[in-house]
């Protein structure tokens, strides 16, 4: 049990191995002004400058992220080296407290899943705190010899590497430990955000961050994922527990902005929006992003047995209105000060059933729509407890939920097509619907034994495992497989969406949905008609969302709620209103005068510039965007009948075939070779509106264009041309 | 007939409004834009507004996603 003198106790056995003292500047127009770098290896700690190039090319975020690391590691660094950073980054406008959704920290490293560049996009107060204790970005590099934690003093200008040998790991335990440990009362708390992760991060490729706040209401921290990628998992491999920073003094001016008044204007406007209008809306203050379950399920989107299906019979029984009822209701919600959408919901009181925590009574911070879809119906299973056991255990145990429902959802399927065995599960009866099996099996990924070994490698991993070991076929394994780039796909199903095939699979970073989000636009709106429609899309909502990602915002308070009148506007799916809100919010920040047009150039240069890093890393090429079939149509007789005259009709339609007369296997065979080129004449579309070549790689044009073209940068692009 | 985003065919009845339209076609998406004939009905008016025989129907939904 944790209490005050237990956490002292841990500290007195903190050892302090490296120390940093350094004036705390103060943030001038959204800026610290300075990056810290931490070498965890030779224990070196400095000061870095960011310079006004940094500032006009990369902005702050993910931009500052790319650009740190870009520096370095060279095109041989893998992952698990010590000279492959963790970067964390807020962004000009993150800290913000008078519009809703600005307090995101980014992540950026070298991914042990896909082995290029990923970046992540978290809630807390991490972010913001760190720019106000003086630190636009924090790299860490190295490794530390034994359990390290990196404490950022602001109040004190004091940066220490202190070993820490009695803390848990666990994130649930951990974030209260460090939260207690550097928190001078209990009004203090708030004061102090905790990265950290779990065991389950040492022991796969797929471990996240979690980003902490305290939530005063509950009395307990809370945390966020950074969940894609494996950044927890290269967290763990430096032998870091957690990172800690703490500031006093939040403030709605203390971003400094240039013009308080025109942040207030449209901070105002969104917030009376958000109170009047969401209830009739998604009700994301009541259930987050758990709104979409029912909504998926009605459009045939919600993935169901490794996304075989697109939706259920029994989705109801756990849609938003079981987490309505579930989650506590009328306590402000939001992960950093004066969001009012409020969405991270919780349920209180819950009472842990299984594992190391078993009997514990937990906050369990969600579930969102993703871990839903993810750990729920893309499993078979439709029951909420079940549900609620997995998030909590994924989030304190340090493992990205979506890749652990995607990954398990694969290998059900291996298992119901006789693939895997109980003798190859050792036990497991890894059938759809086995909520106690899935939960096991998180049990065993997270400490490193028994099957969890194999399946916390990854889907891309466990393909090649599958055909080497147990004699599974390639083609068949390839084919439903979801992962691109190494990536699990996150939760929709996206065989009706040529355009949203192309958002997972011609992304940057692998098969996230943060880039593009097409599916209505596309299957259901019928709005991006041709390649060359598609292709626009593919550019604009790919630069649009890359936008929240250099300035420290969520992308919710964009789209998931909208003006009253937005119905009238020229292109209601932008929401120009709240376009226009942050055109505001970037110039009042930092005194430039921006255009929206100028928010998507600001991100074609760090999208373009983030292409060139995977090519420098050995991908990022049109071979790297390829996709598993399941993606895109039936792999299985099963599934064609249950969408047969669909199916048939598009044969008859886009085909010229008869479908009368031949067997499901022919017709799916042919229906599978138009869908394949469908999918590779979309590549070229898009690759030539993003003034790329056909390989998929940018041009010198494009990169002299967009201010980038340092030599580095062409040389690479040249050499791979 | 009614058309909707031309693509869809929906076979008209008397009395048919735009939520009885929606509702048809399962979409319960509430942050959709309808047009009908080119004239924008809003939200409130879904369930009061008629959809006349042979409208050519808008129902554009915003872009969702977590």
């Amino acid at each position: 049990m944790l209490t005050r003198d237990s956490v002292q106790e841990m500290k007195l056995a903190h050892r302090v191995l490296a120390e940093f003292g350094y004036i705390v500047p103060k943030v001038q127009r959204g800026y610290a002004g300075q990056t810290l770098y931490v070498n965890l290896s030779t224990r070196h700690i400095e000061a870095r400058p960011v310079t006004d190039e940094m500032k006009r090319i990369f902005i702050g975020g993910k931009g500052f992220g790319l650009w740190r690391l870009w520096h370095a590691v060279s095109g041989d660094t893998k992952w698990d080296d010590p000279e492959n950073e963790i970067v964390f980054a807020s962004g000009p406008i993150g800290g913000t407290t008078m519009y809703p959704g600005a307090g995101k920290s980014l992540v950026v490293t070298i991914s042990p899943l896909t082995h290029i560049v990923v970046d992540s996009n978290v809630g807390g107060y991490f972010g913001p705190l760190l720019k106000f204790a003086g630190w636009d970005a924090l790299e860490v590099q190295g490794k530390a010899e034994r359990d390290v934690v990196i404490v950022i003093d602001g109040d004190s200008g004091r940066v220490t590497v202190e070993e820490a040998p009695a803390e848990p790991v666990d994130t649930h335990p951990l974030a209260e430990v460090f939260t207690e440990m550097y928190a001078k009362d209990e009004a203090d708390r708030r004061n102090v955000s905790v990265v950290s992760t779990g065991q389950g991060a040492a022991h796969t490729r797929i471990g996240c961050l979690n980003v902490s706040w305290y939530d005063q209401r509950r009395g307990t921290a809370r945390v966020k994922q950074a969940g894609r990628g494996g950044i927890g998992t290269v967290l763990r491999d430096k032998r870091v527990k957690g990172i800690v920073v703490r500031w006093t003094g939040v403030k709605a001016d203390s971003n400094d902005p240039a013009e308080l008044t025109r942040i207030r204007k449209v901070g105002q406007r969104i917030n009376k929006e958000i109170i009047d209008l969401d209830d009739s809306q998604n009700k994301m203050r009541r259930v987050g992003t758990a709104h979409l379950v029912e909504i998926m399920n009605d459009y045939d989107l919600l993935p169901v047995h490794n996304y075989r299906f697109g939706s259920h019979p029994d989705a109801h029984r756990i849609d938003s209105r079981v987490w309505d009822k579930m989650f506590t209701q009328g306590i402000p919600d939001g992960c950093f000060y004066g969001c009012t959408m409020a969405c991270s919901k919780g349920v209180d009181h819950y009472q842990v059933k299984t594992g190391p925590y078993a009997g514990e009574c937990v906050t369990v911070d969600g579930p969102e729509y993703e871990t839903v879809a993810g750990v729920g119906s893309n499993l078979g299973i439709f029951d909420p407890e079940p549900i609620l056991e997995l998030n909590f255990y994924c989030d304190t145990y340090g493992i990205d939920s979506i890749s652990y429902g995607t990954l398990t959802a694969f290998i059900m399927e291996c298992f119901e097509a006789g693939l895997l065995d109980l003798d190859k599960t050792g036990g497991l009866d890894l059938r759809f619907g086995n909520s106690q099996a899935a939960i096991e099996l998180l049990h065993q990924m997270a400490e490193g034994r028994g099957f969890g070994q194999i399946a916390g490698m990854g889907v891309r991993a466990m393909k090649d495992y599958f055909v080497e070991h147990f004699g599974a076929d390639r083609a068949f394994v390839e084919s439903i497989g979801m992962e691109n780039k190494g990536m699990e796909y996150s939760e929709y199903v996206t065989k009706e969406s040529l355009a949203q095939q192309g958002g997972y699979g011609m992304t940057n970073k692998g098969a996230q949905h943060d880039e593009a989000w097409l599916i209505f636009m596309d299957m259901v709106n019928n709005q991006i008609p041709t390649f060359e429609d598609k292709a626009e899309a593919l550019h604009y909502f790919p630069m649009w969302r890359t936008w929240f990602g250099l300035n420290g915002l969520c992308k919710l308070p964009w789209n998931d709620i909208e003006p009253a009148d937005n119905a009238l506007t020229d292109e209601p799916a932008k929401v120009p209103e709240h376009v226009h809100n942050y055109v505001e919010l970037f110039s009042g920040i930092t005194g430039q005068e921006v255009t929206k047009e100028d928010l998507i150039t600001m991100s074609e240069r760090v999208y373009n510039f983030k292409r060139v890093f995977n090519l420098k890393l050995g991908f990022g090429t049109r071979e790297s965007d390829r996709i598993p079939y399941r993606s895109q149509g039936p792999v299985t007789v099963e599934e064609y009948e249950s969408r047969q005259e669909r199916y048939d009709k598009q044969l008859r339609e886009k085909l010229g075939l008869d479908p009368v007369g031949l067997s499901t296997a022919e017709k799916a065979a042919a229906l599978r070779r138009y869908r394949e080129d469908q999918y590779q004449k979309l590549c070229d579309a898009v690759y030539k509106r993003r003034g790329w070549n056909c390989n998929g790689i940018p041009t010198v044009e494009k990169l002299r264009e967009l201010g980038i073209d340092f030599p580095d940068v062409v040389a690479l692009v040249t050499a791979h041309s | 007939m009614i058309r909707v985003n031309n693509q869809y065919d929906v076979e008209w009845q008397a009395g048919m409004t735009v939520q009885d339209l929606l509702d048809g076609l399962k979409f319960s998406f509430r942050m959709i834009v309808v047009k009908i004939n080119g004239q924008v009905v809003l939200r409130p008016d879904f369930a009061t507004t008629p959809v006349p025989e042979g409208a050519e129907v808008q129902a554009i939904h915003l872009i969702g996603g977590g």
